[in-house]
């Protein structure tokens, strides 16, 4: 009696079948259209912004890109040998936003790249666990505590791929140097706030007006590099003492920066410590109305430090050549403009410019630390155990 | 696609001798692969001698009792919970006269493809505090606020919705063998249906609902996605926290060692639970179908329930998946649909899932057949990996791998043994509770009448136990799926599947990317499962 309107077994089985099909229909249609632009370093997300800003700028842009584009054939035919072997990465990095300037590099050297991508942290956990029987010849990390917690597993690096980026973004041993930038700031609801609302410095959100307004993150490994510049900055005390007060405030604790944004726009919370770049990533998907901006501290301070996202090369590399091949290539003028136009990062290598819907790097007061200032986590998580904020 | 897989075992399964008392043939592979799986809390041990003093510095807090606390009210709620919704589930779409009761017995199983981390963030988007939902009550009546659904609510009704198909798909496979007998006599003694369901079905069906409980227990001790998203701090939360951003191995081990003990204590309590009853028929007669029972006018509010059920466990994630694809194609975002990070998915998922059968038969067997010390702690072995978190499991075997067994590391096979550790007793509870079902005494009456072990088993014991067979086949298909941690750290290099895509594409907030894969991957996994459930002929 019960079956008698879906008699069939086979009902349902079709209703799915039906559905594949119809799905796999639209994918092959789809897919083609996403195999074109990968030749060429301009994808989807870069389109969209220019298309979004002011039309005048966009021939200029395109030349430049144009330009790059025709170097790269170039170095190939110097480049390329025989046999270029291969190259392992370890690339605590996403693939949706480093996996085409890597094979941009596979191509135009011939090298055969490995890539394992994970989390940063889980990655350099992995490697403290192979030891010298990593199969790993680099580590691509997303923050610079990745690179500091495997140190002492990394070889030094030639000084001609250290002196290419500013001192402030390498390991002062030269053991890793920063392929990126990406600044911290205060991501705020732009419908409830504006900019003068907010105070000068981190500091200021202590403040118990904040309270219940606050978002942040707290086992964020940038998160936490900001806690490491204020100890730097204000000695353990003063750290001690915005932890708590935040603490007072009841911030909403997040496992990550991206839900922070979302919040924010949202109204969820007034305002979230994260990093610089995701709001943009939003902006690009969301449409220009999206109710989120960023506030560069005025005052400077440690909320407004540069951190890298960096790489270094493992002591044990079989193919360390090649892992130096691709430093070098992360540092040309190629994959530099490729991280400042796609992933809305800075790029550290001089004469490449920065997206221009971003705050210039020179306007933003960081305070004057060596990305080497900022690798001692260990004391940063005590610390935020201490105070409770870590479990 | 369970027929074939069975087709393929079912020689080797024939050579194990199930029926001719406790031969090495059954306890050697049982022994060796609790001797495998034991390697995963070596590796913990060997960390956390590593941190000396420190390691009693960080367990030795009152945070970490908080922690424990907070841990086993979730899981307590979650298993109770999922109790509640899983008994009469199963019942209704076995049992009863339930309008669509077979389709809404596909559909309120599904939930179980549904990856935590997926499930976590539609609730937050669909129901937070500023969600899709407050969205439209603002446009009607002007609600600016919803009540927060982020901690225990949140990850308990997350947890509770994802999990308790784990119960009820072990509840059906034992409602569907159980003999109808008896609450025949129930009934023919002038009791009413709902007193028999209470007083003979539900303890007849002790015995799967305590492994299917132990399952959402042990799950939910496990999960990561759902607390961290919704921000409850549970055990594996702080284990977490170590990997990703703390890089401490020897706390990560210290705590994964804590989480080993729990699960200890629940395994202890499912023991005592379980009982030690026969729950097969003795004397003569014949096994058949149950008489679908009539609901009267309870008929559409049962009806409802399933449906309010299917509303928030299925239809809301799938929603705002489809939202999120829609708008991002809308947007002019190519829509990914990867073809080989599906394929790898199903590859490994049913790989895992063979596997899973092959090395759960002799201990479920063992443990039911031959029940002493031994066989009962082969088979409580089996269940550590369960509760532990993903991560913890595979930087072991990173560990050993690397070190040991280079020829194996970043290889396919040591990929699916970690899948072995993690999900061995999602097999072995489903295989135990129908083997208990299985009368011996029909399988020696088959010996008497002249049949060879192997045939016996082949022809009387494998059919009789088939549904649970395949109900544990399947739950370890889909919770392959879904499996993240494990695999990330443990994939071959360029090996995507479709969890690491959702992964890939989450983790820098492209949505509408990421929401392509989160379907299809509910969509492969969701396939299996309707055509697993649909042949049950019964």
């Amino acid at each position: 009696m019960t079956r008698s309107i879906f008699a069939g077994r086979y009902f349902w089985a079709t209703v799915f079948m039906i559905s594949c099909i119809g799905l796999l229909l639209a994918a092959c249609t789809r897919e083609v259209v996403k195999e074109v632009p990968v030749e060429v370093p301009v994808e989807a997300p870069v389109e969209v912004v220019v298309e979004r800003e002011v039309v005048r700028e966009v021939p200029v842009r395109d030349v430049v890109e144009i330009e790059v584009v025709r170097e790269v054939p170039k170095e190939v035919v110097v480049e390329r040998e025989a046999d270029p072997g291969k190259l392992v990465v370890y690339s605590g990095r996403s693939e949706t936003l480093v996996d085409s300037i890597i094979q941009q590099f596979a191509e135009a050297t011939g090298i055969k790249v490995e890539v394992r991508y994970a989390n940063t942290g889980q990655l350099a956990a992995t490697l403290l666990e192979e030891g010298g029987n990593s199969p790993a010849d680099l580590f691509f990390a997303q923050d610079p505590g990745g690179l500091g917690a495997v140190e002492s597993m990394l070889a030094n690096l030639p000084s001609e791929i250290m002196k290419q980026v500013p001192e402030w973004a390498r390991s002062p041993n030269s053991k890793w140097v920063g392929i990126s930038g990406r600044a911290r700031t205060v991501v705020y609801n732009s419908e409830k706030l504006a900019e003068a609302d907010l105070p000068d410095d981190m500091f200021g959100f202590t403040d118990p007006a904040w309270k219940n307004r606050i978002g942040w993150a707290p086992t964020n490994a940038s998160f936490q590099t900001m806690v490491t510049a204020m100890r730097s900055e204000w000695g353990e005390e003063r750290t001690r003492e915005w932890l708590e007060g935040i603490q007072a405030n009841n911030p909403k604790v997040y496992p990550k920066n991206t839900p922070q944004v979302a919040a924010a726009a949202s109204g969820e919370i007034d305002v979230a410590f994260v990093n610089h770049y995701y709001l943009f990533r939003f902006l690009a998907e969301e449409g220009e109305d999206f109710p989120a901006r960023n506030y560069h501290p005025r005052a400077g301070g440690p909320g407004s430090i540069v951190m890298v996202a960096g790489s270094g090369i493992l002591s044990s590399a079989e193919n360390r050549e090649n892992a130096e091949k691709f430093l070098q290539f992360m540092l040309s003028p190629v994959a530099q403009q490729y991280f400042a136009a796609q992933t809305f990062e800075y790029p550290l290598v001089e004469g490449v410019k920065t997206q221009h819907v971003l705050v210039a790097l020179e306007s933003i007061l960081k305070p004057d630390f060596t990305a080497g200032d900022l690798t001692d986590l260990a004391g940063t998580q005590a610390l935020l155990q201490d105070v409770g904020v870590l479990p | 696609m369970a027929a074939p897989v069975l087709k393929l075992i079912g020689p080797a399964l024939r050579r194990v001798g199930f029926i001719s008392g406790p031969s090495p043939v059954l306890w050697v592979p049982a022994v060796v692969i609790s001797l495998l799986l034991l390697l995963s809390p070596a590796y913990l041990v060997i960390r956390s001698l590593g941190a000396g003093q420190e390691f009693w510095d960080v367990l030795l807090r009152w945070r970490v009792l908080e922690l424990l606390l907070r841990t086993v009210f979730l899981v307590g709620t979650v298993t109770l919970a999922s109790v509640v919704i899983a008994l009469p589930l199963a019942w209704l779409t076995v049992r009863s006269d339930l309008p669509l009761a077979r389709a809404l017995g596909v559909i309120v199983s599904l939930p179980l493809v549904i990856p935590s981390y997926v499930a976590a963030f539609a609730y937050v988007v669909a129901l937070g505090p500023r969600g899709m939902l407050q969205g439209w009550l603002e446009d009607l009546i002007g609600l600016e606020r919803l009540p927060d659904i982020n901690g225990f609510f949140g990850a308990a009704l997350t947890l509770t919705l994802l999990s308790y198909p784990y119960l009820m798909l072990t509840i059906r496979a034992s409602l569907q063998r159980l003999d109808p007998g008896l609450e025949e006599a129930s009934r023919g003694l002038g009791y009413r249906w709902r007193t028999t369901f209470l007083r003979v079905s539900t303890p007849l069906l002790r015995p799967a609902i305590t492994a299917g409980g132990l399952l959402v227990a042990l799950y939910t001790l496990s999960d990561f996605g759902a607390v961290s998203l919704l921000r409850y701090e549970t055990f594996t939360y702080a284990i977490f926290v170590q990997y990703e951003s703390a890089i401490s191995r020897t706390l990560g081990a210290a705590f994964s060692l804590s989480l080993v003990a729990l699960a200890i204590a629940f395994l202890v309590l499912e023991y005592v639970a379980r009982g030690k009853s026969r729950y097969y028929r003795v004397d003569q007669g014949v096994a058949r179908p149950a008489q679908r029972v009539s609901l009267g006018k309870w008929k559409w509010p049962a009806f409802g329930f399933c449906c309010l059920v299917a509303l928030f466990s299925m239809a809301l994630p799938i929603g705002v998946l489809v939202y999120w694809v829609v708008r991002g194609v809308a947007a002019g975002e190519p829509l990914l649909l990867l073809w080989r990070a599906t394929g790898n998915s199903l590859l490994v998922s049913a790989l895992a899932a063979v596997v899973a059968l092959v090395a759960a038969f002799p201990i479920a067997a063992l443990a039911v057949r031959h029940p002493g010390p031994l066989s009962s702690l082969l088979e409580r072995i089996t269940y550590v990996g369960f509760a532990l978190p993903g991560i913890a499991v595979a930087l072991g075997l990173v560990f050993f791998g690397a070190n040991f067994a280079r020829f194996l590391y970043q290889d396919l096979s040591l990929l699916i043994f970690a899948y072995l550790v993690l999900f061995l007793p999602a097999a072995v509870g489903t295989i135990r509770a129908s083997v208990l079902q299985v009368n011996p005494r029909v399988e020696d009456a088959a010996r008497s009448l002249g049949r060879t072990p192997p045939q016996v088993f082949a022809s009387i014991t494998l059919p009789l136990v088939k549904p649970g067979l395949l109900s544990g086949a399947a739950i370890v298909f889909l919770l392959t799926m879904k499996e993240l941690p494990a695999t990330l750290i443990l994939r071959p290099t360029g090996f995507p599947t479709l969890a690491t895509s959702i992964w890939s594409a989450a983790s820098e907030a492209f949505f509408a990317q990421a929401a392509a894969p989160a379907l299809l991957l509910i969509l492969a996994s969701s396939v299996p499962l309707a055509f697993l459930m649909l042949r049950e002929r019964r």
